[in-house]
């Protein structure tokens, strides 16, 4: 079995330059899907070296900036969930974070894994499109409606490497999962609502986590039966072995109505 | 690399990739931490870093240099049993057995951070530890008669 270098860079600056110059780079945060498919020998194109983000203070913390919530990229869930911005500004996220895995994970995954290893079941992602982040690398800042590209593939370029996620300040946002247990669990449908401006996105239901834009016109008129029947248009499930493509489609409406109906909006 | 191994410094020269769990159990020899699935679903694998409960089958080693690891062989110092160990073998909270190191450092994390968890806390906290024998009750029976 040939050996997988592991990279150690003491800066965002070197992590850069590695990332740049060395053939058959993968970035590592916390392990939490690289890891399995590293020993599973899965990850393609099949890599050379790892290069570890996880202790780059750079990446890490939450903090507050001008009228942003700025959280790193290599930030653990735990981080996020036990930061008082985070309780305080951006809910829906601490909600997500409490639903994926358990503790084990929540220590160790982080929102620029989830957002590299682009899912259509990560369960941050309907999160911050209802929130209308940005992904922020080391060389532009992505709004995250345009992040992703297809199944499991994003906007960045091949040595680009994602450095924190922005959020704006007084969005009201909703979240909900749907899996087989509280814990542990991968997604049979996640989503996240914002009333105003009308966001709706997705999880699960398609190639990409994302955005029902019949449904979020439908909302923006006002129209709530509307969007719970455009939604049904919107998303494209199939079956697989965690739900079926009917299940999916009937669950997407019903948690579209609950959360419209869940109160405490603005 | 060098890191803290249950309160004793170690120094190894292995590829930084390879999983923690495997250079715990092979290199190391300490076989307390199992594997159980491997992908970071059941817990068997737990471990501490720097006091954190963590699947040690998702870590590369690299990443706990100049970090404090302790494993269930850690637990018990100078051989004497934690009360959480004892409270384990008292309520009969281990069947096969394969869960209950990743149970114990689940269940110790949980005690360092909160001295009186309520039985939902301790699900919570054990909710990335599976027990094949679906012998869960006692369990969390055992981790609340810790808590003080």
């Amino acid at each position: 079995m040939r050996e997988v270098r592991y990279l150690r860079p003491e800066s965002l600056a070197e992590a850069v330059q590695l990332y740049r110059t060395t053939p058959g780079c993968r970035p590592l945060a916390g392990g939490t899907d690289l890891m399995v498919m590293l020993h599973a020998r899965t990850v393609r194109p099949e890599p050379q070296a790892l290069l570890d983000l996880w202790s780059l203070a750079e990446l890490k913390g939450v903090r507050r900036v001008k009228d942003m919530v700025e959280i790193g990229a290599a930030e653990s869930y735990t981080g996020m969930i036990a930061s008082r911005e985070v309780q305080e500004h951006l809910p829906a996220l601490a909600a997500a974070a409490r639903t994926i895995g358990a503790a084990q994970i929540q220590n160790r995954g982080t929102l620029g894994g989830n957002l590299a290893n682009a899912s259509p079941a990560g369960d941050t992602l309907p999160v911050l499109l209802a929130y209308d982040a940005v992904v922020a690398t080391d060389r532009r800042s992505i709004p995250i409606d345009q992040f992703f590209a297809g199944y499991r593939q994003t906007a960045l370029q091949s040595d680009e490497l994602i450095t924190a996620v922005l959020f704006p300040l007084n969005r009201h946002v909703v979240f909900r999962k749907v899996g087989t247990r509280a814990a542990q669990a991968i997604s049979k449908v996640v989503m996240a609502l914002s009333r105003n401006p009308a966001r709706i996105a997705i999880g699960s239901v398609a190639e990409v986590p994302l955005r029902a834009r019949r449904a979020e016109a439908a909302l923006e008129r006002g129209d709530l039966e509307g969007a719970v029947a455009a939604v049904a248009e919107d998303v494209r499930p199939i079956d697989d072995v965690r739900s079926t493509a009917a299940y999916r489609h009937a669950v997407t409406q019903n948690v579209l109505r609950e959360l419209l109906d869940s109160p405490a909006r603005r | 690399m060098r890191f803290t191994l249950n309160g004793g410094a170690v120094s190894l020269d292995v590829v930084g990739t390879r999983r923690l769990l495997d250079v715990l159990r092979e290199d190391l020899r300490l076989t307390g931490t199992k594997e159980g699935c491997g992908e970071g679903e059941c817990g068997a694998c737990s471990v501490l870093i720097d006091g954190e409960v963590v699947d040690s089958c998702l870590v590369a080693v690299g990443q706990v240099e100049g970090r404090q690891v302790t494993t269930v062989e850690g637990l018990a110092a100078g051989g004497r049993l934690t009360a959480l160990q004892q409270a384990f073998i008292e309520h009969g909270a281990a069947q096969c057995g394969i869960c209950t190191p990743g149970m114990l450092l689940a269940a110790h994390a949980l005690l360092q951070q909160t001295t009186r968890p309520s039985a939902d806390d301790v699900r919570e906290a054990l909710a990335g530890n599976l027990c094949r024998c679906t012998g869960y009750t006692k369990i969390i029976d055992a981790v609340l008669s810790c808590a003080k």
